[in-house]
Formats: C-alpha cells, structure tokens, sequence
C-alpha cells in the first residue's frame, strides 16, 4: 500500500515550508513545556533526588527486582505454553461436525472468552487458591482467557489452509486425525505464527496481573521497594522500562517472523483477514 | 446480608462499571483521533511523539499503567476533588484513557490507510488544507471503515475496566470482593453473578456495534 499520509498534504511549498518549519517549533516547544512541568513536578515532590536513586546500585535490590522479572516471565511462560495446549484443544473441538461436540465447545469458548481475565484469576484464587497457591491461579486464570483466544486464532488458521491440501491428504488415504495433524495443523500454526505471537505478548502484559492476588511478581516487588525506600515513582519508572524492554523484543521477534514467513504459506493472505479481527 | 442488600451491591458496583468506561470511552475516542491526526500529519515532531508515545504506552502493562496513577499521581501532587473515591476514579479514567487510545488510535490508522488515494488527491485538488482534508473528508470515512475492529477494542476497554478495582475504584469485580467478604458461603454463585454481568454489558455494546456496522460500514 503506497503510503497515504504523503498524500494528504502537498510537497510543501516556500510558504507552507516555512509554516511547517514555524508548526515544527511551536509544537517542539509545547512538547518540552510538558515534558518539563512533568520533570517539574518529579522535582517538586523530590522525586529526582539522589537518594531516591541510589538504591537501585544496591546489588540487593537489583537482586529482587530480577527476582521480580523471572517470577513474571515464569507465570508467563508457564502459561503461554498451556494456553497453546488448550487453544488446539478448543480450536478442534470447535471444529468437529459432531454437534454434541461443538456446541458446547463453543458455550465454553464464549464464556471464558467474554469475562475479565482478571475475574478468572479471582476465580481460581478464591476457589482454589488454598491448595495451589497464587502462583498457579495467576497461571490458570491466564491460560483460560488465552487458550479460548488461541484458540479463535488457531480455528481462522486451519479453515483458511486450501481445501485442495485437506482434499489431497485424505485422497492418498490419512485417517481423519492423521489429515489434521501432519497437514493442516502444522500449515495453520504457520499462517497464524505472528497474531499467536501477538497473543502471547497480551499474556506477558496480563502476567503483571498477579500483583494484586498477592503473587510476588515484578510489580510487588517494585510496589515493596517503593514503600521501603519511599522512592514509589523511580522504582516504578525502572519496572516500567523493564517490563517495556521485555514486551519490545518479543514484539520485535514477532515482525522478524512475520516477514519470514511471508509468502511461504499459501493460508497466510486468507488468514491475514480473519487475523486482523483479533485485538487483546 | 440478605438477596435484595447484594443485588443493590451488584447494581452499585455495575454502576461504577458503567461510569468508568462511559468516560474513558469518551476520552480515548478524543486523544485516540488526536493520535491518529498526529501521526499522518505533515510535521514530523508531532509525528515522532506520538508514535513514541504509543509504543511506550502500548508496551507496558495497564496494571501498570494504573498503578503509576493511583500511587504515583498523589505523589505529584495531582489530586481532582476532595475526596478518595472521586480520586481514585479520575486515576483509574486517565489511566484507562491514556492505554486504549493508543489502541484507538492505531486502528484509525489502518482505517486512514484503507481510505482510497484518490479521494486525498482528490480534496486537496479542490484546494482544502491538510486539516480540512483530514476532517471532513478522511477521518469519517475512516471511522466507518473501522467501526469493527474499533468495537474489539471498546470491548476489551470494558474487560480492562476490572483491573481499575485493584486500585480503590468502586466497579463490578470490587462489588464482588465485598460481597464474597460477607457471604463466603456464595462464592461460586458471587463469581457467576459477575462474570454473567460482564457478558451481558459485551452483548449489549456487541448488539451496539452490530448495529452501527450494518447502518454504516462502507462496502468497497
């Protein structure tokens, strides 16, 4: 797609060169007025000072703030693998003729799909939270929500692999499962490689969810060393850069596969379709 | 606590639902349009910021998002009325606000992009500025454009409200905290009760944008 924004406005001209020049300052200096009244006010409650910072040389506290990070990355982790588990488990479901199958495949997969993430891992905390702990309501809770939206993803994928393929394996005699799993899965979790990626990038962020049902995730522990060193506002600021970097190179990973994968896949320009649809 | 005193708990809490997301909904709408506007416009500083801004923005995580506004705000002196519930509700607006309208704003992007060059050209032929070109003849057809996937987005706004109950905010999932406090007996029923209300709110606002697709998606 030939870029649109060139064309909502001429190659500018000697005057509006030199009011795009003139907009480019004003708009320069109101973006500096904020940045500086925000500086302003970090300064004002004396949250720039030295000893606000000092801490994070501590290697003690570095410590707990990657304690923090491998504990988040580990709820992630854990959950984005069972979220792929449940997500085919649904997807076939939902696709199976037998109707006993899918309907109630599909209730399930709507239920889940149309409630908070955070209600399902209130759920599971207050339920079940007395025998396996935070961690592991933070990680159902996670993998409920995101395996039904795996699962969405991974139905578009294999209703828009060609029907020739699916045709051509059951000519030459695979058996119903045999069909699915080495022809129209493995073509499917291809095409649909970057919006599963996005997905999982969605779950990261969720991750930090876990805070609030007393996981002792990043965010608590920048919540504890904010209250103990009364620096709220710096230790929030290093796990917000922190938590940004992680969520960058995963969405970095996914753009690289993206154009990797292009035009590899004959699914994938009837998949980008339906993918579109899937937003957080 | 009998039925009738949990039910009207239930109604406030789904009344706090409602007003958090009617506000941030009207809020990202604005800032996401004024993104939008920003990142095709001919001045590149304003291009750079808020294409900075929604990357950060979009990157981090609402629940930190809101923590930065209910604890750190106070912090910065920021404070909008004289009491702790008005506060933490405008803390939990702005920042619901400020994490969709990045979402908002990317999506009328890729509406901008699907609108046909001809009608740029074309606008700028009969000699209308960049902002007329943008306003009156772009951004509708954008919008209409963008009415389904911009309805993911306002349905995941509402999802993303629950988390505003973590920092004071008085919603639905904080009514149930309450409610399941003094009747732990109900759980199970409590936590059916708020998820059907979650899913009743996505059918009507789906019901809603529904019906303003087929009233005025443009086919092309």
């Amino acid at each position: 797609m030939s870029a649109p924004t060139q064309v909502l406005f001429d190659e500018p001209g000697p005057k509006s060169r030199r009011n795009n020049v003139i907009l480019s300052i004003v708009s320069a200096l109101v973006l500096l007025a904020i940045a500086a009244f925000v500086i302003w006010k970090f300064a004002d409650a004396g949250q720039l000072e030295a000893d606000k910072w000092y801490p994070f040389t501590f290697a003690q506290i570095q410590m707990v703030l990657l304690q923090g990070m491998i504990a988040t990355l580990k709820v992630a982790v854990v959950a984005s693998v069972l979220a792929m588990v449940v997500g085919i488990v649904f997807a076939l479901l939902r696709l199976s003729n037998k109707k006993v199958i899918s309907v109630p495949g599909t209730i399930v997969l709507e239920f889940f799909r149309g409630v908070p993430v955070l209600l399902l891992i209130f759920a599971m905390f207050l339920m079940f939270g007395n025998d396996i702990g935070p961690f592991w309501s933070v990680v159902f809770g996670l993998t409920l929500y995101n395996g039904m939206v795996l699962a969405e993803i991974i139905r578009a994928g294999i209703l828009a692999v060609p029907t020739g393929q699916r045709e051509a394996a059951m000519a030459i005699g695979l058996r119903p499962g045999q069909v699915m799993s080495l022809v129209l899965m493995p073509q499917a979790l291809r095409a649909m490689m970057p919006t599963i990626i996005a997905q999982i990038v969605v779950l990261l962020k969720d991750s930090a969810l876990g805070f609030i049902v007393t996981y002792q995730d990043l965010l608590y522990q920048v919540n504890l060393i904010g209250r103990e060193y009364n620096n709220l506002l710096p230790t929030f600021i290093v796990g917000a850069v922190l938590f940004i970097i992680i969520n960058m190179i995963v969405a970095a990973f996914a753009r690289w596969l993206e154009s990797r994968l292009q035009r590899k896949t004959t699914a994938n320009t009837e998949a980008e379709g339906l993918s579109a649809k899937i937003v957080d | 606590m009998d039925f009738l005193e949990l039910l009207q708990m239930f109604l406030s809490g789904a009344w706090g639902t409602i007003k958090l997301f009617t506000v941030a909904l009207i809020g990202s709408m604005v800032l996401g349009t004024i993104l939008a506007a920003m990142r095709v416009s001919p001045t590149p500083v304003l291009r750079a910021a808020a294409s900075t801004y929604i990357n950060v923005v979009r990157n981090t995580p609402l629940t930190l998002v809101m923590f930065f506004c209910a604890f750190g705000l106070p912090f910065l002196d920021i404070r909008f009325g004289s009491t702790s519930s008005f506060n933490s509700f405008v803390y939990a607006t702005i920042a619901l606000t400020a994490y969709t309208a990045c979402f908002v704003a990317e999506t009328l992007k890729s509406g901008i992009a699907t609108i046909p060059v001809g009608q740029a050209e074309a606008a700028r032929a009969v000699g209308l500025s960049f902002g007329q070109t943008l306003g009156q003849v772009i951004l509708p057809q954008a919008f209409r454009t963008v009415i389904p996937p911009l309805g993911s987005v306002i349905i995941a706004m509402l999802k993303n409200t629950s988390i505003a109950s973590a920092f004071n905010n008085r919603e639905l999932i904080s009514a149930m905290r309450n409610a399941i406090e003094v009747r732990g007996d109900l759980v199970i029923p409590l936590l059916f009760g708020t998820a059907l209300a979650y899913l009743i709110l996505a059918l009507v606002l789906g019901r809603v944008f529904d019906y303003l697709e087929k009233k005025l998606v443009i086919m092309r």
